[in-house]
């Protein structure tokens, strides 16, 4: 009976764990296939995504085989801008959450590392950032520093560091308890050798965890300057800049509104479900206890 | 208590600290010259010499730091300044956003609470069931979709096709009919993250011992989840009203733009496309200010409501 029950007990959580990671796997195919396309995209597009062709201005979708989905109001192929801007939205989420991990990182573990007066200075600066609301600080940075994508990264980067190194300091103040890194201690490794090679090797998982949740928060966020206008700049084909675009004609040509918005979502909700699937998958607490 | 409440009142002082500076310093290190911007006529170029006086009128001429003393200064005696824009002061523009984001946000709030709520326990209960999975598949739905985009989606259908309602304004102060758009769509990216809170948070209480104890005494299944279950999930639904609370204010920033609703969020996105810079600082101190001791307050309220959560541990 009690076999039967551990057996029963065992089938379920892999189960459990499968449907979780089912939802990673989805996630997973969908960033990969978007890569590909944004990759590809110079290949894919049937035009060049910023040439203007005043003779071909809000062609409906599915009607020329020359524009498959249509073009905008100054005649530019949707498809192919669509395609492009996969590259603009990823290129900008990598960058923004690249500099902010190796920001946060570093200044995390040497915090946790530590301790003492820079710990507690890093720590109230980024619960200080955190306790703000973080949209409004985007816009007011984004708008200060003047139009485009530059100035947004920067904005996001100031605010997004802050979860990166409370993660990673998190990680290390639990590390530090335990034996190899004691015994590495008692050694005589140098600090930099147990935080390179002891210490950033172990709190890599937690960090991968906010960083695929942080892509999909950091991709929508970037949209939203954008869509606002503090952003990516005409004619560089970014959704949410297209989307404001295609707003003044949605009457008429609904599509320049649905399309880049519907593209902005595939691309966070991919990287929502990976995050949330691969959280699952690595946090300790929900591993199967056998 | 007292001593709690004093301990995160201080650790509200690196925020406020940290959102002063700021929004004062990045102000002044943008481009482009508030006093020549403004005394831009229609005509053209402005004149120098009526730029500079009125750069002296405003204090723009004195050292960066004495203008951060005064304006602090000012700010806390409640004086913003005035907008360059309309000459009026701007805490009374302040002032009036506020009330339309308000009302938004308490609409927003509720379609909110009365979508999550529900869903969460469904959810809960019927755990691994198709209408769990429903559930889910849209809560992360709606997490991930944009809301300018689905504002503007609400607006086609029930603005365009449909002809339900207005597609934006504010209408006779922010009215019923001209609410309902921004504040669905508002509402829904809340509702999503609140519905997944309620769900673990149910789901959490359903495992607790005493829930077996009292199914096994037999008390109905009825009695079990309304009773037992339902109250304690729902403590942290205090923390939930503020979190929601934050998420719309931030969402306010798109919403309000798309909709032409007069709230904080339009205002602060306005006054940076003018270059208004005291408004600009206004509503960004203004608009951390609440959101501070908002959370403050639902730290608060959390702790007096659970008792099980000593102040100590904080």
């Amino acid at each position: 009976m009690k076999q039967h029950d551990m057996c029963n007990s065992r089938v379920i959580g892999a189960v459990a764990i499968v449907k979780e990671s089912r939802s990673a796997i989805l996630g997973l195919a969908i960033v990969v296939l978007l890569v590909i396309l944004a990759i590809f995209a110079p290949w894919l597009s049937p035009n060049d995504p910023t040439e203007v062709c005043l003779g071909d201005r809000l062609i409906s979708p599915f009607t020329e085989s020359k524009y498959p989905l249509g073009t905008d109001h100054l005649g530019r192929c949707v498809l192919s801008r669509l395609l492009y801007g996969a590259r603009v939205s990823l290129a900008v989420g990598i960058a923004i959450v690249g500099i902010s991990t190796v920001i946060g990182v570093a200044l995390g573990v040497v915090s946790g590392y530590y301790g003492g007066i820079f710990d507690s200075a890093i720590m109230r600066l980024v619960d200080a950032t955190l306790s703000l609301p973080s949209i409004f600080l985007a816009v007011v940075i984004a708008g200060m520093l003047g139009r485009g994508l530059a100035s947004i990264m920067i904005a996001l980067v100031a605010i997004e560091w802050t979860s990166y190194a409370r993660v990673a300091r998190g990680s290390v103040l639990s590390l530090m308890e335990k034996e190899f890194v004691e015994s590495a201690r008692s050694l005589g490794a140098r600090d930099s050798y147990i935080m390179a090679r002891h210490i950033l090797p172990n709190i890599i998982a937690p960090v991968i965890v906010v960083a695929t949740i942080g892509m999909a928060y950091v991709i929508l966020a970037a949209a939203a300057l954008s869509f606002l206008g503090f952003g990516a700049q005409p004619p560089t084909p970014e959704w949410g800049a297209m989307l404001n675009a295609g707003r003044v004609y949605m009457r008429t040509e609904p599509y320049l509104t649905i399309l880049p918005g519907f593209a902005i979502m595939l691309l966070v909700l991919a990287f929502n479900l990976l995050g949330d699937g691969l959280r699952d998958i690595l946090d300790p607490r929900r591993v199967v206890v056998e | 208590m007292i001593d709690y409440i004093l301990k995160r009142m201080l650790q509200l002082i690196p925020a406020l600290l940290l959102v002063s500076v700021m929004s004062f310093s990045i102000i002044y290190f943008a481009p482009g010259d508030p006093a020549e911007t403004l005394c831009t006529g229609p005509d053209g170029n402005a004149n120098p010499k009526s730029v500079e006086e009125f750069r002296i009128k405003m204090g723009l001429d004195k050292p960066l730091y004495t203008q951060y003393l005064i304006w602090l200064n000012n700010v806390l005696h409640g004086d913003f300044g005035y907008s360059y824009q309309s000459g009026i002061p701007v805490f009374d523009h302040i002032k009036r956003a506020f009330g339309a984001t308000f009302k938004l946000s308490v609409v927003s709030l509720i379609i909110s609470l009365t979508i999550s709520i529900p869903l969460g326990i469904i959810s809960a209960i019927k755990q691994n069931s198709p209408v769990d999975l429903a559930c889910m598949v849209g809560a992360s739905l709606g997490v991930s979709m944009p809301n300018f985009w689905l504002g503007l989606l609400l607006m086609l259908l029930f603005g365009v096709y449909l002809g339900w309602l207005p597609v934006a304004g504010y209408g006779d102060g922010g009215d019923l009919e001209h609410i309902i758009l921004p504040a669905i769509t508002l509402g829904t990216g809340s509702a999503a993250i609140t519905a997944r809170l309620v769900r673990s948070s149910m789901l959490e209480a359903l495992g607790q011992d005493y829930i077996q104890t009292a199914r096994a005494k037999g008390v109905s299944e009825r009695i079990v989840i309304g009773k037992h279950a339902l109250k304690n999930a729902l403590i942290p639904v205090v923390t939930m009203v503020g979190l929601n609370f934050g998420y719309l204010l931030n969402g306010s920033v798109v919403v309000e733009t798309i909709f032409g609703w007069p709230g904080i969020g339009r205002l602060t996105v306005d006054s940076i496309n003018m270059r208004d810079y005291m408004m600009v600082q206004g509503c960004i101190v203004f608009v951390a200010v609440l959101f501070v001791v908002i959370n403050l307050l639902v730290d608060i309220s959390y702790r007096y409501i659970d008792p099980r959560i000593r102040y100590e541990a904080a």
